[in-house]
């Protein structure tokens, strides 16, 4: 007889898995987090995890906390959406966010746009350079085809399957998915229009990210669509999150362009109404 | 090849329809340099909609021409370009909206008309609505990518004629803003109409 044929050896059995320890998983509460870089107080952790290669996690970030996602081992790719958690209609815009701040590559201070022209959050800093605006995720069929598998719990998940499961966990549909951003693997845009993958700056690199709204964050660690290594090849991708201050008129992402000090601007416009600024 | 429709359409309104797998829709540019924003979607399942990602890392190209296909968010190929005597178009600019105008030229702009109104008042017409609204295919509109990253809607490469035609791999539903932005070049700061012509019954 197994010792997990009766009810009460089944308890024990599940009970005593427990305080298991592995590569990726959160800390909960964040503030256990074992061992929090310089810059990161534990204390005001409200979210840390390592993400597996091949993962996802979601989270409500509230207005003025700072994300730092790092490439631990050299071959993350976070891709990422960003929703307004008051009102998820409201979310990332690629395209305003690289014609409105002429610019097609993601970096300090660059500030993400919603489609109500307003700053879902900011890039405070950036070790890497090595991202992408324009390619957006994976799919089911292309991941298919290069890997032999795209479904979301196979060896190579694709991205647009694990952003459905993290949508669905917000009340959040296919219909709700707009194009991505991707941090960690990089694609560079030639004079012909042309893309070259450039793939990433190594392992330790960080961004970190400022929520200037209270956002619905999505994260799928997973191989970027131009990556063109045969084997699905992505490694763990670090997230902390700690309370901080939103941007003020006298931040340095406010008055980066004309077009970002107007975008904060309109954020303060909608949070002053609101009775939140 | 039969005419199945033969449609002008006015300088900054919008238009749909939908074309059946096999038919073609011609896209004329009359008076030049007239930006055409453009959505598509499976017609049996809007969900399924134009992706500029997915289209742009297919390809691996930021601009379409001849050969093009604009696919799917999963990768499934809607429509593809069969001719086009203009040479290049736009897949990362998207849509002027009231809120985006506000933030590129300033906020007096805000009344003006955009191609994001276009798409709430047609695409309401299909059931359609804001979420369904991602980033758009901008035909004869020139946005060039600088080494350094600049990006930016400049003089348009097109001139009055000049016709791009697709062919509809699917049932598919195209959505139209004949853009009336008037505030940068992507028109020549004056919206003027296209026609769109639709052929079927093979060749």
């Amino acid at each position: 007889m197994s010792t997990t044929s009766t009810t009460y050896g089944a308890r024990d059995h599940a009970r005593a898995q427990a305080g298991t320890v592995t590569e990726a998983m959160p800390a909960i509460p964040a503030s256990t987090w074992p061992d929090p870089p310089p810059g990161i107080d534990p204390a005001k952790l409200v979210w840390a995890e390592t993400v597996a290669g091949g993962g996802y996690t979601h989270k409500v970030l509230a207005r003025g906390t700072e994300l730092r996602l790092t490439d631990v081992k050299g071959d993350a790719c976070a891709h990422l959406l960003l929703f307004n958690a008051d009102q998820p209609w409201e979310r990332l815009n690629v395209a305003d966010t690289v014609k409105v701040q002429w610019n097609a590559y993601l970096g300090e201070a660059i500030a993400l746009l919603s489609d109500q022209a307003r700053v879902l959050a900011t890039v405070v800093t950036d070790e890497s350079g090595k991202h992408d605006a324009l390619c957006g995720t994976s799919t089911v069929d292309g991941n298919a085809q290069r890997y032999g598998d795209g479904s979301p719990q196979g060896d190579s998940p694709s991205g647009n399957a694990l952003f459905t499961l993290a949508a669905a966990k917000h009340g959040l549909t296919p219909r709700d998915l707009p194009p991505s951003l991707s941090f960690f693997q990089g694609v560079h845009v030639e004079a012909d229009g042309g893309l070259t993958f450039t793939g990433s700056a190594g392992a330790g690199k960080s961004v970190v990210l400022r929520t200037e709204l209270p956002a619905v964050v999505l994260i799928a660690n997973v191989a970027h669509p131009l990556d063109p290594r045969p084997d699905y090849t992505v490694t763990p991708l670090r997230v902390l999150a700690q309370r901080s201050a939103p941007s003020t008129p006298d931040s340095p992402e406010w008055t980066a362009s004309p077009e970002a000090q107007r975008a904060f601007e309109n954020t303060a416009d909608y949070l002053t109404a609101r009775g939140l600024a | 090849m039969t005419i199945i429709s033969d449609t002008e359409v006015a300088a900054r309104a919008p238009y749909s329809t939908v074309l059946r797998e096999g038919e073609t829709l011609a896209i004329i540019d009359l008076g030049g340099n007239q930006a055409v924003d453009f959505l598509c979607y499976d017609a049996a399942d809007t969900a399924k909609r134009y992706s500029a990602a997915t289209t742009i890392a297919a390809q691996r190209n930021i601009f379409l021409t001849t050969g093009s296909v604009l696919r799917t968010g999963e990768g499934a190929p809607l429509l593809t370009v069969v001719e086009d005597t203009c040479g290049r178009h736009d897949t990362i600019g998207g849509a002027c909206s009231k809120e985006s105008n506000s933030l590129r030229y300033g906020q007096h702009t805000r009344y003006q008309h955009a191609c994001v109104e276009n798409f709430l008042i047609e695409g309401a017409k299909w059931g359609l609505g804001k979420r369904d609204l991602v980033s758009n295919v901008n035909w004869y509109m020139n946005v060039p990518v600088e080494q350094d990253g600049t990006l930016g809607i400049v003089d348009g490469i097109s001139a009055p004629g000049l016709e791009v035609k697709l062919r509809a791999e699917t049932d598919v539903l195209v959505l139209v803003s004949n853009c009336p932005q008037i505030n940068n070049p992507c028109n020549g700061f004056d919206p003027t109409p296209v026609r769109m012509i639709v052929t079927g019954g093979g060749v």
